[in-house]
């Protein structure tokens, strides 16, 4: 259990799991830019999240880069197994990275520069969504490649979870925003807020729901002990979660919604973990199979261990820096 | 648009036309972060304020031309696997450990320390802020260690042994990370960035002087820029020299398609300066060329035999002519920097650094020449290691994934149509910043959300806080 690969596969999923949280909420900004009331608007939400938006993204590079370094067949099988959905999110973050600079660059096109900010945010997500139920749902592997054909990861489970994930990021957009801002704005997404949270909430029910049915394998672990356990916690805690998510809203609270949209994602990333466990790529390659040799796995440990405390620690001080209600009237932009 | 060819001559196209557009955004941010952080260190020594309206004016291209090296990049991270997974899965156990510490030790530090460097100056104080300015410039300096160890790895593997199914296995990360082309090619590719951005920089101060030759701040930015071409480029040129001497050593066939030499030569091999390469006939038509120069240069002697392509089995032979122009257009850009430098050195002795039209001018032209030769000189060193992707050991068309030409046709022709939209306006954000004055406002520039709030803008309040709009003056 504490071998090197389980060790990282537990720092990729970290990594994943920090993407899904700290990039989650740039792109629910994204999805949620068609109902702003305008440009004004669009620039505080944008100002937001300016300053930290590319460090977000950074974790995205570590999630796949992880993966080429310490899982390189995993890595090897996944990308061509999803190359439509990827490529298509690779290209759907270009439109989305560089209009946080375009958009202030021109008058004109500044509008252009929104829609593509917007566009690029519901792709990205949408297919980050769709990868993901792809993987659930099972990657066919022959030999040391992918074996099956280009659209398997095109589904019915797999659009769901692309839906779901939108709802989801809107979520963690909407009480992000609830957060950072005043207002109107403040008030426009906190009562946004609710509605997303209520629809996020169906969805993880029906994804759960089907989840165990794409693989016999995910019904036993989720219906024996000691996952089964989990079984009877999850929804426990997302009730809980849920309550406080509410609550949180209806007493105007800052920063309470956000953490526990947060926990949310926490909650159901934990629990695909559980389905995937001892896997990486469902259903035939395991974390072992999947792993580089120790050699491999022991050299790029030493630097995660240094660096990754570093890192956390100048990332929060970035966010230290850019704390509290982002000033209308000063735009770091 | 593209039936006729196949899926790996589709993935190559794609790999060299999205790491083509990639290494434009680095080869600049690279120089221009030291540049920014020379900037910064200067202003905060001197308090000369010609220094902080250059790292403003500076700091604003840097932002556009990083987050296009951002998304162009992330695409880099993944094509890997989506189009070259056995590549990936064979290569992972040494190379993806490589780039898991550039993404630790570069990546990370650069996005962390960009936010405060951009937005941050009144919020942490100048000294914070001059710390993170040098945090994002030593970012790039990291990251390009990192990736060309990688690179280099390909050319000249070491460290490694090859396991039973396939993969590369590390034997000693100390042969693998310094694997023997790894030092030179660092040095080349970082003076390579130094002297795009000298070119680039002194070109906007060029444009600038030709129009107003008092601006304190367009002959400041000349001034250090002819400097960089003056002692940069003599360095960049021996160890051009240097690197090649160690391609001659590790990757014999790429030496001899950058020199056009089909057949060996006993008694001495001529440098030929041109020529059209002919690879039916396997020689170089209407060649000029000036006897045993190639040897004196590669062997330092007279007479030195030298190989030739003859000597090298058909299917290891890279593709000759390609490496043989693009090496030229590299060399041929090398030296009309080093002329441009002396130039400037002549002039500036003169006293007519800012005044002699002349060089000014031609200063238009050679600002993006450094883009011009980093590309060619990408394409000779990658051109010339075909066809393999690890040099000896792994052919690219056993590298490929199991991706079909149709799927692969798609996204090419997807990457090249939105690279050109997406980088095409981006370029023009940046020429339209350079071709304002240092500290003046544009009025098709959005000013930031200050402005249209209706509110009196904070920055005007704060002449240090910076807006991408030109708020902050």
């Amino acid at each position: 259990m504490f071998d090197l690969a389980n060790i990282w596969a537990a720092l990729i999923a970290f990594a994943v799991l920090t993407y899904v949280i700290l990039d989650g909420f740039d792109l629910g900004i994204g999805i949620l830019f068609p109902f702003a009331r305008g440009e004004e608007d669009r620039d505080v939400m944008m100002n937001s999240v300016a300053p930290v938006w590319d460090g977000n993204e950074t974790w995205l590079v570590l999630g796949g880069g992880g993966l080429f370094a310490v899982f390189p067949l995993a890595y090897a099988v996944v990308m061509p197994a999803l190359y439509i959905p990827i490529i298509v999110m690779l290209l759907a973050l270009v439109f989305r990275g560089v209009a946080f600079e375009y958009r202030w660059k021109t008058k004109r096109w500044k509008h252009v520069w929104s829609v593509c900010f917007s566009a690029g945010s519901y792709v990205a997500t949408f297919t980050q969504g769709v990868a993901l139920g792809a993987l659930v749902q099972g990657i066919e592997v022959e030999g040391r490649a992918y074996g099956g054909g280009w659209y398997d990861w095109l589904t019915a489970f797999s659009l769901l979870t692309g839906v779901a994930l939108v709802v989801g990021y809107a979520l963690l957009g909407a009480t992000w925003i609830n957060m950072k801002t005043t207002g109107p704005l403040q008030e426009a997404n906190r009562r946004a807020a609710k509605p997303l949270a209520l629809v996020l909430l169906a969805l993880i029910a029906l994804v759960s729901v089907l989840t165990p049915f794409q693989d016999a394998v995910y019904f036993d672990r989720w219906f024996n002990f000691p996952a089964s356990a989990w079984t009877v916690l999850v929804p426990a805690i997302l009730l809980a979660v849920s309550y406080k998510l509410f609550a949180g809203l209806r007493n105007r609270e800052d920063v309470s919604p956000f953490l526990m949209a947060n926990a949310l994602f926490v909650t159901c990333f934990i629990g695909i973990g559980i389905s995937f466990y001892p896997h990486i790529v469902p259903p035939g390659l395991t974390i072992e199979e999947a792993a580089a040799p120790d050699s491999s796995l022991a050299f790029a440990l030493v630097g995660a261990g240094i660096l990754v405390p570093i890192i956390l620690a100048y990332t929060a001080y970035a966010y230290w820096v850019f704390r509290g209600k982002i000033d209308a009237s000063s735009g770091y932009h | 648009m593209f039936e006729s060819f196949t899926a790996e001559t589709l993935a190559r196209f794609q790999f060299a036309f999205t790491v083509s557009f990639h290494i434009i955004f680095p080869a600049f941010s690279i120089g221009l972060a030291s540049f920014l952080a020379v900037l910064n260190v200067l202003w905060v020594r001197s308090r000369n304020r010609v220094y902080l309206n250059l790292f403003d004016y500076w700091k604003k291209i840097f932002a556009v031309a990083f987050g296009m090296g951002v998304v162009s990049g992330i695409v880099m991270s993944y094509q890997f696997g989506t189009n070259w997974s056995v590549f990936s899965d064979r290569t992972g156990p040494i190379l993806g450990p490589l780039m898991a510490y550039e993404v630790l030790s570069a990546f990370f530090l650069e996005a962390g320390f960009l936010g405060i460097m951009l937005f941050g100056r009144e919020k942490v104080g100048e000294k914070l802020h001059l710390f993170a300015t040098l945090m994002v410039a030593f970012g790039t300096l990291m990251s390009a260690t990192w990736i060309l160890s990688v690179n280099s790895w390909m050319q000249t593997p070491a460290g490694y042994s090859i396991a039973e199914n396939g993969q590369f296995v590390p034997e000693s990360w100390l042969a693998i990370v310094f694997n023997p082309s790894f030092p030179y090619r660092l040095v080349h590719m970082v003076l390579a960035a130094y002297l795009t951005t000298a070119f680039v920089v002194g070109g906007v101060g060029a444009l600038h002087l030709l129009r107003k030759s008092a601006d304190a701040e367009a002959r400041k930015m000349f001034s250090m820029a002819m400097w960089m071409a003056v002692l940069v480029t003599p360095v960049q040129i021996l160890a051009g020299d240097f690197h090649g001497l160690n391609t001659l050593e590790h990757q014999p066939q790429k030496v001899m398609a950058m020199e056009g030499h089909y057949h060996s030569y006993p008694e001495g091999a001529p440098l030929i300066l041109f020529g059209i390469p002919n690879p039916e006939e396997k020689r170089v038509d209407y060649a000029i060329e000036v006897p045993q120069l190639s040897s004196l240069i590669l062997k330092h002697e007279w007479g030195a035999p030298m190989d030739g392509l003859d000597t090298i089995p058909e299917d290891e032979e890279p593709p000759v002519a390609i490496v043989f122009w693009s090496f030229r257009v590299m060399v041929a850009i090398g030296f009309a920097m080093l002329a441009v430098g002396l130039w400037s050195l002549w002039a500036r002795r003169r006293g007519r650094l800012y005044e002699d039209r002349a060089l000014l001018r031609l200063m238009l032209p050679m600002a993006p020449s450094g883009f011009v030769a980093v590309l060619a000189g990408w394409i000779t060193t990658e051109v010339g290691r075909q066809p393999y992707t690890v040099y000896g050991l792994l052919r690219t068309s056993d590298s490929l994934a199991p991706v079909d030409a149709p799927a692969v046709a798609t996204s090419l022709l997807a990457f090249i149509v939105v690279y050109f939209f997406v980088f095409g306006a981006g370029t023009f954000y940046i020429l339209r910043l350079m071709g304002k004055e240092v500290g003046e406002s544009s009025a098709e520039i959005d000013d930031g959300p200050t402005r249209t709030a209706g509110i009196t803008p904070a920055n005007q309040l704060r002449p240090d806080a910076w807006a991408p709009g030109g708020a902050g003056k």
